[in-house]
């Protein structure tokens, strides 16, 4: 478990430096350090599925944040009201905390969950849908229902994108827009 | 971004190096994704992961050779039907299985353990939402390209 802390602040280390650092691109950087330790964390435990998949989509958010951030001013704002800010920060985290001792507390350990249904899935998957690897007997069997909602999802938030980004949506008023333009 | 060279008009897309390099390396990175895909029920990936392997390939083409080229491989138009493919398809082998009882259902011979060829609907199901995350995720990457191209205009 060792190595996992040392992920664990390495990780903590990386958001800050992308939160408090001057240029953009660094803080896309860092961001991106952030995503691949996510990324090894879920090695180190054992989920080389969720591994895969967080490596790809942190690749795929670094292209696009890179391309939106690159060869643009953004303008950083890091004046304002410092004292208040910080003080406002401290208490936010000193709930957050004190709150978080005590849901922790009655977690079950690591390893023992409280649902007995994921029991039956490890004995009898592999037996009862065929698939070698259980995270796709999970998902495509016995939960099929959650990937089908994550599907649509995924569609709606694509259609919600183009609708937005599309240039026939963004035209001045007396503006003409081809249709082959969108 | 009307920048000249001494050697003409600029070429769309990174330098020769890159193009190089992309040229050899984008086609084991689509095999990849398509092998992540296809062995979804035997090893760790699926359809998600596969499906995003393979529009980062055709991102990678796009980063390297400029838009012109990626698009002509796999348009606008190619992306909106692959897309709308895929959700169909999950939901037509969703349906077929009330052919067996319920909605899901595993109708498909299981077939031998860790045999390629195995698990039912399940490898269906991962080409399925290959297909349908691959051309989406594209899809977005394209109108983020285009806004770029279109705030340098004004």
């Amino acid at each position: 478990m060792l190595e996992l802390y040392i992920l664990l602040s390495f990780m903590i280390i990386g958001a800050v430096i992308a939160l408090e650092i001057k240029d953009m691109i660094s803080s896309v950087i860092a961001v991106g350090a952030v995503g691949l330790g996510v990324s090894i964390a879920f090695l180190i435990l054992k989920a080389p599925d969720l591994a895969i998949t967080q490596l790809v989509v942190e690749i795929l958010i670094l292209i696009i944040l890179i391309r939106l951030t690159l060869k643009r001013d953004l303008p950083f704002s890091t004046s304002g009201r410092w004292l208040l800010n910080t003080v406002v920060t401290f208490i936010f985290i000193a709930v957050f905390l004190g709150v978080a001792y005590f849901a922790i507390k009655d977690l079950p350990e690591f390893g023992s969950p409280i649902l007995r249904v994921a029991g039956t899935y490890i004995a009898e998957g592999l037996k009862k849908t065929g698939a070698a690897n259980l995270v796709a007997s999970v998902i495509l069997d016995f939960r099929a229902y959650d990937t089908l909602g994550e599907a649509t999802v995924l569609f709606t938030a694509v259609i919600g994108v183009i609708t937005i980004m599309r240039k026939i949506g963004r035209k001045k008023i007396d503006e003409v827009v081809n249709e082959e333009d969108e | 971004m009307k920048k000249t060279s001494k050697r003409g008009p600029r070429e769309p897309g990174m330098t020769l190096i890159v193009k190089t390099i992309t040229r050899l390396t984008v086609g084991l990175i689509f095999l990849y994704g398509v092998y992540i895909v296809v062995h979804g029920h035997l090893t760790p990936g699926g359809g998600f992961a596969g499906g995003l392997i393979i529009a980062l390939s055709f991102i990678h083409l796009m980063l390297a050779f400029g838009k012109d080229l990626a698009l002509k491989k796999f348009s606008k138009a190619a992306a909106s039907i692959f897309e709308s493919l895929g959700g169909i398809l999950f939901l037509t082998i969703a349906l077929l299985g009330f052919t067996g009882g319920y909605f899901f259902l595993n109708f498909i011979r299981k077939g031998r353990p860790f045999d390629l060829f195995s698990a039912g609907i399940i490898p269906l199901c991962n080409i399925a939402i290959s297909l349908k995350v691959g051309a989406g995720l594209f899809a977005i990457f394209i109108a983020l390209v285009f806004l770029q191209i279109l705030k340098k205009e004004e």
